[in-house]
């Protein structure tokens, strides 16, 4: 049974068509790479995802539930958590505050408070340099540090599925090797589905899993990340060779 | 000493005035970018639902003969339910509207109860005796300060207070301080936006009430144009003291009570009655060197 399917999806922008028909299924525990050149539509894909953008057609299901359309705090609930692009951190609030805002979401249930602080403990322990500085403003943080915040604050609230959008944007090199090392130890550890999003292939096919290229709004590839990365099939889907 | 005293106290409670009605409309704009012109029209509406509809000069008061621990929560009380409600009712079909759409609407919107009260009390202002005790002079160090101004001016303080705990303090606040700073990123992580909205509505509208009390204590009267003079000053406190963010929003409440009651001092008595006008000079002077408010919102800062 797959945790996450989408058929059909399209996503448009007043005339401007950004997501055109895309259909795929996710299983529990997967890690996804999307890719693609600019204004592929991957962004677009992962905010309709989130409900931030609702589609203007197909239906996206997530554990059962139909989603589409739905508010993003109700998409969040059912355990989706969007890191979006450019790393959206409460400048004005502490590290700590910026963890705990997404945890009030399971406020009814019993207990909430004592597992919200287990879970700040655990991200600490994957993050010591969070704890370091968490009464620091978030907005004062190196974009290194703010990265591995959101996707913090996103692990908080326990969710089934993880979606970043570009986590190596705006980093160096040695820190995005940093944030993909947890990344992949936290999918381990935790059974996390984990969907990516990142412009070039390189990363996927270093982290292996499964990878998506993405051109024009359309799914062009689907397959093993290291097979399909190492492909003339890639290169010629992803600069668009042999179209008019 | 006991005058420097007199024109402290007189610029403190004026500044409180202020800043009440700026935090009301700052609250708002931050988690909606909804600039409310209405505040001024509920502060009306506050006042005036403690009077029996009439258009006799002196108000025929029921709610407002209450002891002031029960007459105090139920203004406040219709405050936050006028605004829950202008919420529901009209604010909730603009979220999606670009924020010239809402603050249009919120004119409208003003209008609407105001013509609702002109309606039931006519135009003409009526005498009340709201919480009579406290217009007695209290005496500190020679300076004689009216009764009601040491408590306008501790109110706000109390207010500033509970308001500062309850953000700091609370997951309800949390979720406040996250949405108004960016309000799509606070929806993904589960804060339920109708209930933040609504949160800041009543607050907002709570703060009107008291506004609504103070003014109406401090003037002996009703007016259904009473809110206006508040509502702009609050305003464009809102303004220089940076969109959005509250602790600008009420130190420049506070500037701006000080700057028109030392102009009120300093000024020539010819020149006294154009004593706005010197104060919305130093509003423009202000703007001209910190276009961006004294403390500016830091979620409204361009992101790269």
């Amino acid at each position: 049974m797959s945790l996450l399917a989408l058929s059909n999806v399209s996503v448009r922008y007043g005339r401007l068509t950004a997501v055109r028909n895309v259909a795929f299924t996710l299983a529990e525990g997967e890690l996804l790479f999307i890719t693609g050149p600019n204004g592929a539509g991957k962004s677009s894909l992962l905010r309709a995802i989130a409900g931030v953008t609702p589609p203007a057609g197909g239906r996206i299901d997530f554990a059962d539930h139909d989603i589409t359309g739905r508010a993003p705090e109700d998409i969040a609930r059912l355990g989706i958590s969007m890191v979006p692009e450019g790393r959206d951190v409460f400048g004005s609030l502490s590290i700590e505050e910026n963890l705990m805002v997404g945890t009030g979401m399971h406020a009814r249930t019993r207990g909430w408070r004592a597992r919200a602080a287990t879970e700040l403990e655990a991200v600490y322990a994957t993050f010591p340099i969070l704890k370091d500085r968490r009464h620091t403003q978030a907005g004062l943080l190196s974009g290194g540090q703010q990265q591995m915040l959101v996707i913090g604050r996103a692990l908080m609230t326990h969710p089934r599925l993880v979606a970043i959008d570009e986590p190596s944007l705006g980093l160096a090199p040695n820190i995005t090797d940093q944030v993909y090392e947890r990344l992949i130890a936290l999918r381990a550890e935790r059974k996390l589905t984990l969907l990516i999003v990142e412009q070039s292939s390189t990363r996927a096919m270093l982290a292996g899993g499964r990878m998506m290229l993405m051109r024009g709004g359309e799914i062009l590839l689907d397959g093993d990340a290291r097979a399909l990365g190492q492909s003339e099939a890639m290169q010629a889907a992803y600069f668009g060779y042999g179209e008019q | 000493m006991a005058s420097l005293l007199q024109v402290l106290f007189d610029a403190l409670s004026l500044g409180s005035l202020y800043a009440l009605g700026a935090l009301g409309i700052a609250l708002i704009f931050g988690v909606m970018r909804l600039v409310n012109f209405a505040h001024g029209d509920v502060i009306a509406f506050s006042l005036f639902a403690l009077l029996w509809p009439s258009t006799d000069a002196v108000a025929i008061v029921f709610a407002g003969n209450l002891p002031w621990f029960l007459l105090i929560p139920f203004t406040l009380a219709i405050g936050a339910g006028l605004s829950v409600l202008s919420e529901l009712v009209v604010f909730r079909r603009f979220r999606r509207a670009n924020p010239a759409t809402m603050m249009i609407a919120s004119f409208a919107l003003g209008f609407v109860i105001r013509y609702f009260l002109l309606m039931l009390f006519t135009s003409r202002p009526k005498s009340i005796a709201l919480l009579p005790a406290l217009s007695q002079p209290v005496e500190i160090l020679g300076a004689r300060i009216p009764l009601l101004q040491l408590i306008t001016i501790l109110v706000t303080l109390a207010v500033l207070i509970g308001l500062t705990l309850f953000l700091r303090r609370t997951r309800f606040g949390l979720e406040m301080r996250a949405a108004a700073e960016n309000f799509t990123m606070a929806r993904m992580l589960g804060v339920r936006a109708n209930r933040v909205i609504m949160g800041a509505f009543a607050l907002s509208g709570a703060l009107a009430a008291a506004s609504a009390l103070i003014l109406g204590s401090q003037t002996g009267t009703a007016n259904i144009m009473m809110g206006a003079n508040v509502m702009l000053m609050a305003f464009i406190a809102t303004v220089i003291g940076g969109m959005g963010s509250l602790a600008g929003a009420v130190l420049a409440g506070f500037l701006l009570g000080a700057i028109a009651t030392v102009m009120q001092v300093i000024l020539p008595p010819d020149a006294r009655a154009f004593r706005d006008a010197f104060v919305y000079g130093a509003v423009i002077l202000v703007l001209i060197f910190r276009p961006q408010g004294l403390l500016s919102a830091r979620g409204a800062k361009e992101r790269v």
